[in-house]
């Protein structure tokens, strides 16, 4: 009986290392795994071994975030569903000022990313080019105002149709928390104040 | 008994194209649904529709509304969206990252951004299999030897060798082109015209084909023109005296033709 616990218990554990290696090595152009492919690799149960190993990594300050195709589901997402979402790897609790440095982005090009985003979520997920570009302008230089916005579209925070058109690219649906952002920069002085006393420090 | 003055039917396709262009403006820019006076505007529609007989006004009326229809439903989405708590007013919020600076904005959108986390990392069992790899890989002189082929001497082709390899036409493009308007200017004589199966029809399957594909270009460069009689499903080929230029003409179209073998059968037989 012993025996057949151990044995179930080595079989999660092979499993969940699998998984992490597939989370966090790029195998593709685009980081992150497709559900199909978990399954593939790790067995039809794959959605249990990612909550154990989400488990693990909570304690490490990172979760597995997953990006459905459509919409999130509202109810429990089907097998279906997973199997076409896409699963990555990311920070858990957002990042304190400090380490922002970390990340190897400049302030502006992190406030430009911000207003931007923030701006078309507020458009209902699609904005005019020349919108964001004129609001990045208001403090920022023209050619830093477009080749910023540049940047945001090759790193896949951004995408820009033909008709000039920007909307949120597979990078922001998995990395920011839209509301979680809007919230906060309609958040009270108390808010702000608070931020600008990280600052400070 | 003063008749009542109808509008000009002229007016009235421009008074929907501009409707159309107006509800594609709308969803095209993501612009506020409701500058569409959507009443005013079917009552435009209303207004034309008993004067349309034309299947191209017809068509034109039916895209009208189906734009429109586009339009309202776009209002109804925007209402809902308006209705629950995930609307936020885009000039509220424009206001308020105006007046955050640089600073105040990158701190809060770090916390609510949680950056990927990947890793790059070399591991022993890559290292040895790229090893084993490059002992296996032949220098590049040894692969590069082996895709020479023979040999031969250098020669000079005569120009018969090279149309007999079919690296050279026998004509010229453009001179065969000129002889097969010739060939169409004669056969329909001054301002006349002829079948377009009757013109690029041969005597073997191959040359139907070949024939097609030069009766295109005459077309394509203005030596010529399609007539084409939907209903009756004959298709003319009319040739110009001077070639015209189609480049500034905006109502130019394509014409797919099928040249099957079993066309060109049937016509052979005359069916």
């Amino acid at each position: 009986m012993e025996g057949r616990g151990l044995k179930r218990k080595a079989y999660y554990a092979r499993r969940i290392r699998r998984a992490a290696r597939l989370l966090f090595y790029r195998r593709h152009r685009k980081p992150g795994v497709k559900g199909w492919e978990l399954r593939r690799s790790l067995g039809s149960d794959y959605p249990k071994i990612l909550d154990i190993l989400d488990d693990y990594l909570d304690k490490l300050g990172l979760q597995i975030k997953t990006v459905f195709e459509e919409e999130k589901p509202t109810e429990k997402p089907t097998l279906e569903q997973l199997d076409k979402a896409r699963f990555y790897v990311t920070l858990k609790g957002g990042l304190e000022s400090k380490e922002a440095r970390l990340i190897g982005w400049r302030i502006d090009d992190i406030a430009g990313l911000a207003i931007a985003i923030s701006y078309i979520i507020a458009k209902k997920g699609k904005a005019p080019r020349q919108e964001v570009e004129d609001l990045l302008r208001v403090k920022l230089p023209g050619w830093r105002a477009d080749m910023n916005l540049q940047r945001y579209i090759r790193s896949g925070y951004l995408a820009e149709d033909e008709g000039g058109q920007l909307y949120l690219d597979w990078r922001t649906r998995a990395e920011v928390d839209h509301d979680k952002l809007v919230n906060l920069l309609l958040g009270g002085e108390e808010l702000k104040q608070k931020i600008l006393e990280e600052i400070d420090e | 008994m003063a008749s009542e003055k109808r509008p000009s039917k002229r007016l009235g396709r421009e008074r929907l194209q501009r409707i159309i262009d107006l509800c594609k403006s709308v969803e095209e820019r993501g612009l506020d649904p409701f500058i569409v006076d959507v009443e005013d505007l079917i009552a435009v529609v209303r207004e034309y529709f008993p004067q349309w007989e034309l299947p191209e006004d017809l068509c034109l009326d039916a895209e009208t509304i189906h734009q429109l229809s586009s339009v309202i439903k776009h209002q109804s989405d925007w209402v809902k969206h308006r209705s629950t708590s995930l609307y936020t007013d885009p000039f509220l919020l424009e206001e308020k990252i105006r007046r955050l600076s640089g600073g105040e904005l990158a701190s809060l959108f770090i916390r609510a951004w949680n950056p990927i986390v990947e890793m790059e990392q070399l591991s022993l069992r890559g290292l040895v299999e790229a090893l084993s790899y490059w002992q296996s890989l032949l220098p590049l002189n040894e692969r590069w030897a082996k895709t020479i082929t023979l040999e031969r001497e250098m020669g000079a082709a005569t120009r018969e060798e090279l149309i007999k390899q079919r690296i050279m036409a026998e004509k010229a493009f453009s001179e065969e082109l000129e002889a097969l308007w010739t060939e169409l200017r004669e056969r329909t004589g001054k301002g006349g015209k002829i079948r377009y199966w009757d013109f690029i029809g041969a005597d073997t399957y191959e040359e139907t084909v070949e024939r097609a594909y030069m009766t295109s270009f005459l077309v394509t460069y203005g030596y010529a023109t399609l007539e084409i009689h939907r209903l009756e499903e004959e298709v003319f080929i009319k040739p110009f005296e001077k070639p015209e230029s189609l480049v500034e003409k905006k109502d130019v179209v394509s014409v797919p033709f099928s040249i099957g073998e079993e066309d060109w059968r049937k016509w052979k037989e005359g069916v």
